[in-house]
């Protein structure tokens, strides 16, 4: 709907039709309840033009900008959250110049890809060209494919179609209030009824952490382990994004098998950038970089797989040895 | 030449966005150049000298650096063209929240951060309101369900901006940005007859003129005081 039309509306019958709207109001510190049956015209004629020097408000603008939230969101909304089914990524250059070593890759949802290589070999930048749907105009010259297609600008440019969520060992809780209200925040951003979904959160965390937490816990006081459960558990649930980054998670505190199964139970695409082969072999596949480009892609071989029953059985060891810590017992190892 | 107006609360990393994003366009062989506007102290001009690009810096002192800001812009853009800069980026620090440095038709750029508090959007002004671009930077630290919530904090501040993310540190974002912002097409040779996006704020008062005195005998000029109603 356009500027225009939107002002011969009243507060009531655009919140009708928006319900949206009505957050987006309120934030700006419009009094809805009171002013519900005048028109937004009305509203906006009310303010003097002293208000609109002192708080820097400008009628015309809050117009257009209103009109532009409401497409936006609308855009957004009508989407399926899991609106995308697989990525694809056309070889580029490496650093030299180089035409990179693979075949198309195409990656579907629900898939584990590993990407490794040494500290400054390119996996940012391939990062980067996923998160921008590079069509050869990033340093690289990849194309990456959003099920099939190029990316148009607008779905390039819009908040609510971020591709890539990110999760990694650096990342903390910085606001200070419960997981409750955290979560509900979250929800709210993303114009999702909170209730249902922050329990189901919250359970699933505390499945993936060793130590339980409450609702009412606040989120600076959360462990280690905790805080990057509550992460995986909000972002495989409750972030928009298609594709999952996760950029190295310390074994410490959390069982990154039902974490990886929460992600693809999710139908996300995940990505892990790491360098301790449990979780590497945790992908079905595996990028290798090297020289800014991609140097080879593999799949995880049998031979692999029967590695990663072996260190299953370390990384449980350690966890029970861990819990047994925690617990205050003395230490022991099972029978063999 | 592209003229760029960067803005920001202090300490958001403005420089580190811009320091970043001069390395994009270098790689696509463009001349940059940066005037750095600040108020009391800055020594960023030695490390956009380290980065090897012509850099002059404007102290406001005791103005308003808004104020200083738009009385020097048209001799900034004539250094600019003087060294043939494809580039020029003005970066300031929005002090009082309530200024923007903004002119009509020249891009701007907001950049706030991560860590900055979810109600920062809203207490921003016209420099988050009226920005072409909002960079959000300090996104590798807080989670992503923070990133989520800020990034439609400001969203609801600024719809028609477009929004990125940018890593001050590691750069992810930042050859993005530079795509953005750079249009072969823009030959700007002068601001003179431009007009800022927003008036900035007014106050001329006894204080602005130097007085140190506190009492209503001394206040003269654009005065106001708090509404207390009927509280004593």
């Amino acid at each position: 709907m356009r500027a225009e039309d939107l002002k011969k509306l009243s507060i009531a019958a655009i919140i009708k039709r928006y319900p949206f709207v009505a957050t987006y109001l309120e934030d700006k510190g419009f009094d809805i309840t009171d002013t519900s049956d005048r028109t937004l015209e009305e509203l906006l004629s009310s303010f003097d033009e002293e208000y609109q020097e002192e708080f820097a408000f400008n009628p015309e603008q809050f117009m257009e900008e209103l009109a532009s939230y409401i497409k936006d969101m609308l855009s957004f909304l009508g989407e399926e959250h899991s609106g995308i089914h697989s990525i694809s990524i056309l070889p580029g250059k490496d650093k030299s110049g180089k035409t990179e070593g693979f075949s198309p890759l195409t990656i579907e949802k629900g898939e584990i890809v590993a990407i490794v290589g040494p500290t400054g070999s390119g996996k940012s930048r391939l990062l980067a060209d996923i998160e921008w749907a590079a069509n050869g105009d990033t340093p690289t010259g990849r194309v990456v494919l959003i099920d099939g297609e190029v990316r148009s600008d607008d779905h390039r440019f819009s908040l609510n179609k971020r591709l890539v969520a990110q999760l990694s060992q650096n990342m903390n809780f910085v606001m200070d209030v419960t997981v409750e209200e955290f979560l509900t925040l979250h929800a709210k951003s993303r114009q999702v009824e909170a209730d249902e979904v922050v329990t189901r959160i919250i359970e699933k965390a505390n499945h993936l952490s060793g130590e339980p937490f409450l609702a009412t816990t606040p989120i600076t006081s959360l462990s280690g382990g905790q805080s990057r459960a509550l992460m995986i558990a909000d972002t495989a649930i409750l972030s928009q994004s298609p594709i999952i980054l996760i950029d190295e998670i310390e074994n410490a505190g959390i069982d990154r098998k039902k974490a990886m199964e929460l992600l693809v139970g999710e139908e996300k695409i995940v990505l892990i950038a790491t360098h301790d082969p449990s979780l590497a072999l945790m992908a079905d596949k595996r990028i290798q970089i090297r020289n800014g480009g991609i140097q080879s892609v593999s799949k995880t071989d049998e031979q692999e797989k029967q590695i990663l029953g072996k260190l299953e059985e370390i990384d449980k060891l350690l966890g029970d040895l861990r819990k047994q810590l925690r617990q205050g017992e003395t230490l022991s190892l099972p029978a063999e | 030449m592209n003229l760029i107006s960067i803005s920001g609360p202090p300490s958001c990393g403005k420089t580190s966005v811009i320091l970043k994003t001069i390395e994009a366009f270098k790689e696509k062989n463009l001349a940059v150049g940066v005037v750095k506007f600040d108020c009391l102290y800055t020594d960023d001009d030695k490390l956009y000298e380290k980065a090897g690009v012509p850099v002059k810096t404007g102290l406001s002192g005791s103005l308003c650096p808004d104020h200083y800001f738009v009385s020097n812009i048209e001799e900034v853009v004539q250094w600019g063209l003087a060294r043939s800069l494809d580039v020029l980026i003005t970066e300031s620090a929005g002090l009082c929240n309530r200024c923007s440095p903004y002119l009509k038709d020249v891009s701007s750029v907001c950049v706030i951060d991560n860590l900055s508090g979810i109600n920062t959007p809203k207490k921003i002004g016209p420099m988050l309101k009226s920005a072409d671009i909002v960079v959000i930077t300090k996104g590798d630290i807080v989670s992503q369900a923070e990133r989520e919530v800020f990034a439609s904090k400001v969203q609801m501040a600024n719809s028609k901006a477009v929004i990125l993310h940018v890593n001050g540190l590691t750069g992810q974002g930042a050859y993005e940005l530079s795509g953005l912002l750079y249009k072969d097409s823009e030959q700007l040779t002068t601001v003179r007859g431009l007009e800022l996006r927003y008036p900035m704020p007014s106050a001329l008062c006894s204080y602005c003129l130097g007085e140190k005195r506190i009492g209503e005998e001394y206040q003269l000029g654009n005065v106001r005081k708090i509404d207390w109603g009927d509280e004593a």
